[in-house]
């Protein structure tokens, strides 16, 4: 099919067209009919999803399922996917039948839920798959608007103050990249995301603005309208500070989507973007981002340690594990670029998982402090053991996924920057600190507490979504073959370009010294 | 007069000559009887010389030796300003009737203000500009204090008169000082005077003329009157001072720079950049505090006014292309919105306070969604048209080497997110309050509808707005 990837993208949006015309009322049947047609429609974009993989060539490391068409204001509607971005596609199309079935028990407007959930899939898969600037621009601010909206109404007591900031503090970080887009139009004569990878070169020449010297002129000045963008979605630290409020006022499916896909478009960004369009920014810049992925890592790390909120120590413990991320792909090696993409796949199921879990328990009990729990093996032995996978997977266990992604990326950065890589692996072991101490506070100890103790086990709609992710982190853990095998041409290809653009600009400025 | 000259300002003619007729049919009828009927005619009238500009004019005429420009830009101007106007009689009809405010003047006070506009567009001369301008202004003026036994709406017809006049003065002087440096009025004749090296009273008078046109446009720091005159003013004239007006002073403000001044562009670019940074962010700030979604749509529009003017501080054809396509969405988005506040009252009368929209989406969830639409797009959030207008003029500056201007632009837009985004808290995140009435005036629902809808569905194509724009550009910038 000519248009499969058109066809996965908008078949969301389409059933919440449907959904939003033709679903009146507010009775039981009307929300039972929404959250099913939502659930089908996620699905069958999912099985849409299989064909793309199914007849995706690894080995070529062009792009693939290349849609173009002309747009307006001289832009292009242009889609495809290659070895980086069709396993996003896969994890978003995987994931977003579960969270809607993780939003079951939702009674307030069921209807308009569903809608900005199938919106928001849309939005986050165009993300993925756009390779016009301004057209990745618009999925890319479009998925604010339903996740402020998820939030800000689905969302806990404070979700008014963390809606506000999730979309103040994302939208801030991401005007600036427009503007870097469209001096990157001004320069490059169009917004073709592929001519930018393999024909032009941004200048990097050293630029004098208003008598500051700028080393890498123009490619910098991109480099950092970029990261202003992705540094805040990843997050990065220190602009991290959205992500808790966010993930802790958000409803239990609104994490799941936060976590586990939204994060990755940051990371996402840096591997289509920054690296291989600015290889001279990225290699000047590339320890200033190690270090702040190192900070990221210990600090977030520590803070984990000592929340009172369930959800806020998962929230700080993504920042910690998006640390890893960056490092690994500012370490610009075949290791360090395929564990952070390795690392992103693995932690949206994980920190999925995760957010899952706690949305099981907050169902019951209507309260995410660590202290009103304790001793759940007792009556929820099955809870027990799942909630105990994940986190494993979380701290990085070998045998599941969590281990494959960072011990990738730890090793790509020893290659880059040893310092770093060594106050970078004390996080692994901060990892396991609060992700062992949060399980034995809340599962382990005796069942002491009255409100505790009628609690029950999960149910079979609660088994049936968590049964995928178990068996992708344990299938992942031990055949990353299958990720690898998918990503590792194409990454081979972006660090060639990479090395290639840093080639160039060296015999250039080689030339005008010798001048 | 040659039988090319009339055939230029036809259109025009006929709207004046209706406008006339329009009188003595309401003075020797009974009066505010025929007040509905004259506003359907009026409007039905507007529409139809909208439709005949846009489909049948053709070329560039002169006419009247050079006074008067019929071009694609005119049109393009034309177009939005007379199909705007229709829309905002159209919309006002039940608000006005039910407070008694229809009075058969009010239909053609709005023609005669749009034959002022349609002569301000199309004005090659300096006579010609301020004959239009103040065609208009008079126009504005008396609609401004529509409701006489009202403090507030004389008030802000007084303060729009005391200040609209202290702004032609301006630009009169203005006008008589490039006329006494330049020798002719007529802009081919200016622009000949102001080529490479201008004499400095040319430039004072392009000084006074951007003054004066600032005001009209309502952009900081010449805004003052804005809030005031839109709040009092009753909400129908507020939503017409919204629309039509902006598209035909920055039309002519375009026209000024370009055709008169289009020789030293670096001269007016650095006034224009000025005035466009201080009114987004103005227009931004300034909102946050507002709890009457009037004077915030006032506020509002000062920003869009700085956003419009970046596109022209550009001084390209590029830039004015991005200007026109921007003033036609932001004129849609602002028919939509103003559709909307019509629409909200509470036990049959007027509210403009935004609390009063708390939780708004339960008890009307398709004029919630609309506004949502409308409000994400007046953000300029993707995936929304509104988004466009601003990627347009974004891209004409940065083309322009006005980055630091774009870099200005996005960062207000951020702020101004913050009050657009108030008012979605509202209507959807609020507490509960008194109920605001559920029904809304089928006209006032479908222009909001289909506003929205074009906000949404705009981004297919724009509706070929931008092929009409570039070809406007191009005929305005050689």
């Amino acid at each position: 099919m000519a248009n499969l990837l058109s066809i996965i993208v908008f078949l969301p949006t389409v059933a919440a067209v449907i959904m939003a015309l033709f679903l009146r009322g507010e009775d039981e049947a009307a929300q039972a009919n929404a959250k099913w047609l939502a659930l089908i429609a996620t699905v069958a974009t999912f099985i849409a999803s299989l064909f793309l993989i199914a007849d995706f060539d690894p080995q070529n490391t062009g792009f693939q399922f290349v849609e173009e068409r002309e747009w307006i204001l001289g832009l292009t509607y242009k889609m495809g996917v290659d070895g980086i971005s069709v396993l996003f596609v896969m994890l978003t199309t995987f994931l977003m039948p579960l969270t809607i079935a993780a939003c079951w028990n939702v009674t307030h407007r069921v209807k308009e839920y569903m809608i900005a959930f199938l919106v928001l899939e849309t939005l986050m898969l165009g993300v993925f798959t756009a390779l016009d600037l301004v057209l990745f621009y618009l999925f890319f601010e479009g998925g604010l608007i339903p996740m402020f909206l998820i939030i800000g109404i689905w969302g806990g007591k404070e979700r008014i103050y963390a809606s506000f900031k999730f979309f103040l503090y994302t939208f801030l970080g991401s005007v600036l990249m427009l503007v870097a887009m469209i001096a990157m139009y001004v320069d490059a004569g169009t917004t073709d995301i592929v001519y930018m990878l393999e024909e032009h070169t941004f200048a990097s020449g050293t630029l004098d603005i208003a008598g500051w010297q700028i080393i890498g002129g123009l490619q910098t000045l991109l480099w950092v309208a970029f990261f202003a963008s992705f540094a805040v979605k990843m997050p990065m630290w220190p602009v991290h500070t959205w992500l808790p409020d966010a993930h802790v006022q958000a409803p239990t499916a609104g994490s799941v989507v936060l976590a586990a896909i939204l994060l990755k478009m940051g990371g996402y960004g840096f591997l289509r973007f920054s690296l291989p369009m600015f290889p001279v920014a990225s290699d000047l810049l590339a320890n200033f981002v190690l270090w702040l992925s190192a900070i990221a890592i210990v600090y977030t790390s520590l803070v984990a340690l000592m929340q009172e909120d369930m959800k806020k120590l998962i929230a700080y413990s993504s920042v910690a594990h998006m640390g890893f991320v960056t490092a690994g792909i500012f370490a610009a090696n075949q290791q360090g670029v395929d564990g952070a993409i390795f690392q992103m796949i693995s932690h949206g199921f994980i920190s999925g998982a995760l957010f899952l879990c706690v949305g099981v328990i907050y169902d019951r009990m209507h309260t995410r402090e660590i202290d009103a729990y304790g001793g759940l093996v007792n009556r929820m032995p099955a809870y027990a053991l799942i909630f105990m996978l994940f986190t494993m997977a979380n701290v990085g266990l070998p045998g599941t996924s969590g281990f494959v992604g960072e011990f990738l990326t730890l090793m790509g950065m020893f290659q880059a920057n040893t310092w770093v890589t060594a106050v970078a692996a004390t996080g692994v072991i901060l990892s396991a600190a609060y992700a062992l101490w949060l399980y034995r506070r809340v599962v382990f100890g005796d069942l002491i507490k009255e409100s505790l103790k009628s609690i029950t086990d999960m149910d079979r709609r609660e088994r049936a979504i968590f049964a995928p992710l178990v068996v992708m982190t344990i299938l992942l853990g031990v055949y990353p073959a299958l990720v690898l095998d998918v990503i590792g041409p194409s990454v081979e290809n972006l660090l060639s370009q990479y090395s290639a653009g840093l080639a160039v600009a060296a015999e250039t400025s080689f030339a005008e010294v010798s001048q | 007069m040659t039988a090319a000259d009339f055939q230029a300002v036809l259109p025009e003619f006929i709207l004046a000559a209706l406008a006339m007729l329009g009188l003595l049919v309401g003075v020797y009828t009974g009066k505010d009887r025929t007040a509905p009927a004259m506003l359907w005619a009026t409007s039905a009238v507007l529409v139809v010389v909208g439709l005949w500009i846009a489909l049948n004019g053709e070329g560039s005429n002169v006419a009247f030796g050079g006074m008067f420009i019929d071009d694609a830009f005119s049109r393009f101007a034309k177009v939005t300003i007379l199909l705007s106007a229709a829309a905002v009689l159209l919309m006002s009809e039940s608000y006005m009737a039910r407070r008694d405010l229809l009075r058969f003047e009010y239909p053609i006070l709005v023609a005669l203000a749009a034959v002022g506009m349609c002569v301000m567009v199309s004005a090659g001369d300096l006579i010609a500009l301020y004959m239009g301008l103040e065609l208009q202004s008079l126009a504005l003026y008396v609609i401004a204090s529509l409701r006489r036994d009202s403090l507030k709406s004389t008030e802000a017809g007084l303060k729009y008169f005391i200040l609209g006049a202290l702004s032609s003065g301006l630009l009169l002087y203005g006008a008589s000082l490039t006329y006494g440096y330049a020798g002719t009025t007529l802009f081919d004749g200016i622009v000949a005077a102001a080529a490479d090296e201008p004499p400095l009273g040319l430039i004072f008078g392009l000084v006074f003329i951007t003054a004066g046109l600032a005001f009209k446009v309502s952009a900081a720091p010449f805004h003052m009157w804005t809030p005031d005159v839109y709040e009092g003013s009753p909400t129908p004239v507020t939503a017409f001072f919204a629309t039509a007006p902006k598209m035909a002073a920055m039309a002519l403000f375009a026209r000024v720079v370009h055709d008169a001044f289009g020789g030293i562009v670096s001269d007016w670019q650095q006034i224009l950049a000025f005035l466009s940074v201080i009114s987004m962010f103005l227009g931004a700030v300034a909102a946050i505090g507002q709890t009457n979604i009037k004077r915030l749509m006032a506020y509002s529009s000062i920003a869009h006014m700085g956003y419009a003017l970046m596109g022209l501080a550009a001084g390209t054809a590029m830039g004015v292309e991005a200007m026109l396509v921007y003033m036609a969405i932001y004129v849609t988005m602002n028919i939509g919105t103003f559709a909307f506040i019509l629409s909200i009252e509470r036990d049959g009368r007027p509210v403009t306070d935004i609390a009063a929209l708390n939780q708004f989406s339960r008890r009307d969830p398709a004029r919630a969604l609309a506004m949502l639409v409308l409000l994400f797009s007046l953000a300029g959030v993707p995936p929304l048209v509104g988004f466009f207008a601003k990627y347009t003029v974004l891209l004409a500056a940065v083309d322009a080497g006005l980055a630091w201007l774009a870099v200005a632009g996005v960062i207000a837009s951020v702020i101004g997110a913050f009050y657009y985004l108030r008012i979605v808290y509202y209507m959807y995140f609020g507490e509960e309050v008194e109920p605001v009435d559920q029904t809304a005036h089928p006209v006032l629902w479908g222009f909001l509808m289909v506003s929205a809808a074009i906000m949404v569905l705009g981004v297919a194509n724009l509706f070929g707005i931008e092929t009409w724009a570039a070809n406007a550009a191009a005929a305005l910038v050689d």
